[in-house]
């Protein structure tokens, strides 16, 4: 009898026991998935990470590694850290054009300003 | 004979620091904790394998940007880094749909004052116009009550061969 092993335990090519720490989130078909995270932080650190967490928080945390994972291999250099300074960045510009526009918006709605364009008494 | 002190990696790994250490340069010993955190979340292999692929003058670069990762994940051991960055798209989205509200409302102000200037220059037009007319009809009238007084020097039969209009209008 061949019971399926997880692609963590395939890809470590190892008996996959009943209460394998990464079955649940490194099915077997989609062995990409545990590929990527086990190049950037090993099979043992996930490991860790993953016993030292509630089961309940275990997905998520699964998913975020194999995110992070990802965009590392994606760049090697920047990884998440790159996406994070893009993000701060693109957040910058918005709050400045965001700021000037109310300025300008400020500026039209000044009674002052309105007067200029007001009609003559009749 | 003097021997330089370890890196920070080999000092914790407690091996010997080769001269050509690939750490030595990114994890001094005079920051443990720095190598420390790499270590615990991507482990000294891994760092030592990401680094070797990577040319030297962008190793300094990646090494800060591990170092990020690797604190974030030990504060948020669920979301690491992950977590700042669904924070800021939001933060980024936001904002983006405040942008589009505000310059939704500079147009629609910008169409008003466009508007308000048209009915100024409309009803300046109107003003001139009425003014021209009431001038020719006070003038008309003043005109009427000139040609009145010699109305009995008007040759009535040159009048009808020749009507304003070209032709006969006289019948």
């Amino acid at each position: 009898m061949n019971s399926s092993r997880c692609a963590a335990c395939k890809h470590l090519r190892r008996r996959c026991p009943s209460d394998c720490i990464f079955a649940p989130y490194f099915p077997s078909n989609n062995p990409r998935r545990f590929a990527y995270v086990h190049k950037i932080f090993g099979a043992s650190n996930v490991g860790k990470i993953l016993q030292d967490l509630p089961v309940s928080y275990r997905g998520e945390a699964a998913n975020t590694l194999c995110y992070e994972a990802y965009c590392r291999i994606k760049d090697p250099v920047y990884g998440c850290a790159g996406i994070v300074d893009q993000l701060n960045e693109q957040l910058k510009i918005a709050e400045y054009q965001l700021a000037t526009i109310k300025a300008a918006i400020t500026t039209a709605l000044q009674p002052s300003y309105l007067l200029d364009q007001s009609l003559p008494m009749l | 004979m003097g021997g330089t002190s370890p890196c920070a990696s080999c000092k914790l790994l407690r091996r010997r620091c080769a001269k050509d250490c690939v750490f030595a340069p990114y994890f001094p010993s005079d920051d443990p904790h720095k190598f420390a955190i790499v270590h615990k979340v991507f482990g000294a292999s891994n760092v030592s394998k990401m680094l070797q692929e990577l040319p030297v003058h962008q190793r300094g670069d990646a090494v800060s940007s591990l170092v990020y990762e690797a604190n974030a994940r030990a504060r948020d051991p669920v979301y690491g880094c992950v977590g700042a960055i669904s924070y800021l798209q939001s933060q980024v989205s936001q904002l983006q749909m405040q942008l589009a509200v505000a310059q939704a409302e500079i147009v629609c102000i910008q169409m008003q004052q466009d508007h308000e200037q048209q009915q100024h220059s409309l009803n300046q037009l109107m003003m001139d116009e009425h003014e021209k007319s009431c001038f020719l009809q006070n003038n008309f009238i003043n005109f009427s009550s000139a040609a009145n007084s010699n109305v009995a020097n008007v040759n009535y039969d040159s009048f009808k061969k020749e009507s304003l209009y070209g032709h006969d209008m006289v019948s």
